[in-house]
């Protein structure tokens, strides 16, 4: 437990930089926005009360990016949880289980749009060409 | 590497310390407590070299996608390479001189290593342009979304690989009748830090071993591997999920068995056996599921970026490359109107197997308005790339459908 929590800070300290270093942002395909009226400007997460014990609970071995590219149910959000406790030697969350999918369900669900095979070109940036 | 930030014992000099915690806007209270020569992400050279347009989608570890148009090169320059990193890269320092290679397992008559002076002086050197593709690439275009990296189209690269033949070095060492797959192993750092733990240890069938094209190699594009991408040695294998060139390669077992090394397993890198609906549960069993072997048919349009605007009367000269797995492209088409009329693209042969082949096309549209161009490759066996995203799978694996671009014509 005590490995974990040197690692824990040296991960906190790692990712601020990482944050510093590129703006996170949302994969330029992605459908989905948050639904959060604010974001963490270090991870690019949403802000809300419990977005502190998501930091530290899920940003000491992975990138944020990680959380950022996904929407999930509850249920799979607590399988990948599962799946890292599995292969990844993530730690019992204990009481923060509750908390980290509370937040993750709510800021990170899928979109309820249709589903498509192609969907339309998004986002395109115009510009003249020259050649 | 980054020797200026840490002291003689691997801790970092108080004005690093210093420097991040203005960075931070704290103080770096645990920072005795940090591993030695553990290099903080702010000083992290992952990004060193590469395009500024590269995108990140994971920083920890680095994962790096490139956009379509930054591909137009044939062989693509190693600041427009993707990045898929499944661990951490080695943080000890690397002397390349006193790296080693050893062959081993079951199926080998003897345990062997090799300095890479040892490799360069005993076997004849090859130079191949090879394309190394993500098995992942394009998964964003699953729905329902699937677990890992959301690769748009950009997790793929055909560089110029030098090294020597591993059919030559296997022949060296001896193998046994029983050999029937080999799997690398390298040195980088599991994300837990727990030394103990393996990153990713993959391989191929020994009959994919053997090809001409497999090679170890030390060199990309006529210099040294860049550390991001497995200096001082790796594994390259052309055609197959990139995820079986193992970076920062100290290590091939040949086994007589299929390789279970980290990542062979459950859905890594594999499809399910029999295809399922989207989004549909299966058991991680191997009867349920078969390992990806040769990657699909597949093209791009990287000439020009999406979004040109034409004026009317002006043709189009478009351009890109295609490539097919194992196999070579027999043939490109595009289409201007949605896939209902196609016409047929100018095509090269490869430099050399498992190489991409550069295409291209002049197009000219009937009237003003907004267009989609679209390209679809078709290989030797007759396939075709789709234009509807393929079958869903659970690890969001072998989107190959057609590639598109929008185009005003004012």
């Amino acid at each position: 437990m005590k490995t974990n929590i040197v690692f824990f800070c040296a991960a906190v300290v790692a990712f601020c930089f990482a944050a510093i270093r590129r703006e996170p942002s949302a994969h330029p395909s992605a459908t989905l926005t948050a639904v959060a009226d604010s974001i963490d400007k270090e991870t690019g997460l949403a802000l809300d009360p419990n977005f502190m014990i998501v930091k530290a609970q899920c940003t000491s071995c992975h990138s944020p990016k990680l959380i950022l590219q996904h929407r999930f149910t509850r249920d799979e959000w607590l399988s990948k949880i599962r799946w890292m406790q599995r292969n990844h030697k993530l730690w019992d969350l204990g009481e923060s289980e509750k908390t980290v999918l509370d937040y993750l369900a709510k800021h990170y669900a899928p979109s309820q749009s249709a589903y498509s095979r192609r969907e339309a070109l998004r986002n395109v940036k115009w510009y003249k060409l020259e050649k | 590497m980054n020797s200026h930030i840490h002291n003689r014992r691997g801790f970092l000099k108080k004005s690093a310390l210093t420097t991040l915690a203005g960075m931070v806007g704290t103080e770096i209270v645990f920072a005795k407590n940090m591993p030695p020569h553990h290099v903080p992400l702010a000083f992290d050279e992952g990004l060193a070299g590469k395009h500024p347009d590269m995108v990140v989608l994971s920083d920890k570890p680095w994962n790096v996608e490139t956009p379509p148009h930054l591909l137009d090169d044939a062989i693509t320059p190693v600041e427009r390479m993707f990045i898929r990193n499944n661990g951490l890269i080695p943080e000890e320092k690397i002397d390349p001189s006193a790296w080693t290679l050893t062959i081993k397992g079951e199926s080998v008559k003897q345990t062997k290593t090799y300095k890479i002076s040892d490799l360069k002086a005993k076997f004849k050197t090859y130079t191949y342009q090879l394309v190394l593709e993500c098995g992942g690439n394009g998964r964003s275009g699953y729905v329902p979304q699937t677990s890992g990296n959301q690769w748009d189209q950009g997790a793929v690269s055909c560089a110029e690989w030098t090294g020597v033949r591993l059919k030559d070095i296997l022949n060296d060492v001896g193998l046994k009748d029983d050999a029937v797959y080999i799997g690398y192993y390298g040195k980088d750092l599991h994300p837990s830090r727990d030394p103990s733990k393996v990153v990713i240890s993959r391989g191929v069938p020994i009959k994919k071993a053997l090809e001409e094209e497999t090679l170890i190699a030390w060199a990309l594009n006529g210099k040294d591997l860049p550390l991001m991408h497995g200096f001082p040695l790796r594994l390259v294998v052309g055609g197959w999920p990139a995820s079986v060139s193992g970076k920062w390669l100290h290590t091939i077992a040949v086994r007589n068995k299929e390789h279970d090394g980290a990542k062979m397993d459950g859905h890594s890198y594999r499809v399910p056996r029999q295809t399922v609906m989207p989004g549909e549960k299966l058991a991680e069993t191997p009867e349920n599921f078969r390992i990806i072997e040769s990657m699909p048919v597949k093209s791009l349009i990287t000439f020009p970026k999406t979004g040109a605007m034409l004026d009317a009367g002006k043709s189009l000269a478009l351009r890109g490359h295609a490539w097919a797995g194992d196999v070579a492209v027999k043939e490109v088409m595009t289409s201007i109107d949605y896939g209902s009329t196609w016409q047929k693209a100018t095509l090269n042969a490869a430099k050399n197997r498992l190489a991409w082949q550069q295409w291209s096309a002049q197009l000219s549209f009937p009237q003003k308005g907004y267009y989609e161009v679209w390209a679809r490759a078709i290989d030797t066996n007759g396939v075709s790339q789709p234009m509807v995203i393929p079958a869903w799978n659970p690890g969001g694996y072998l989107n190959n459908a057609c590639h598109r671009i929008a185009v005003k014509v004012v």
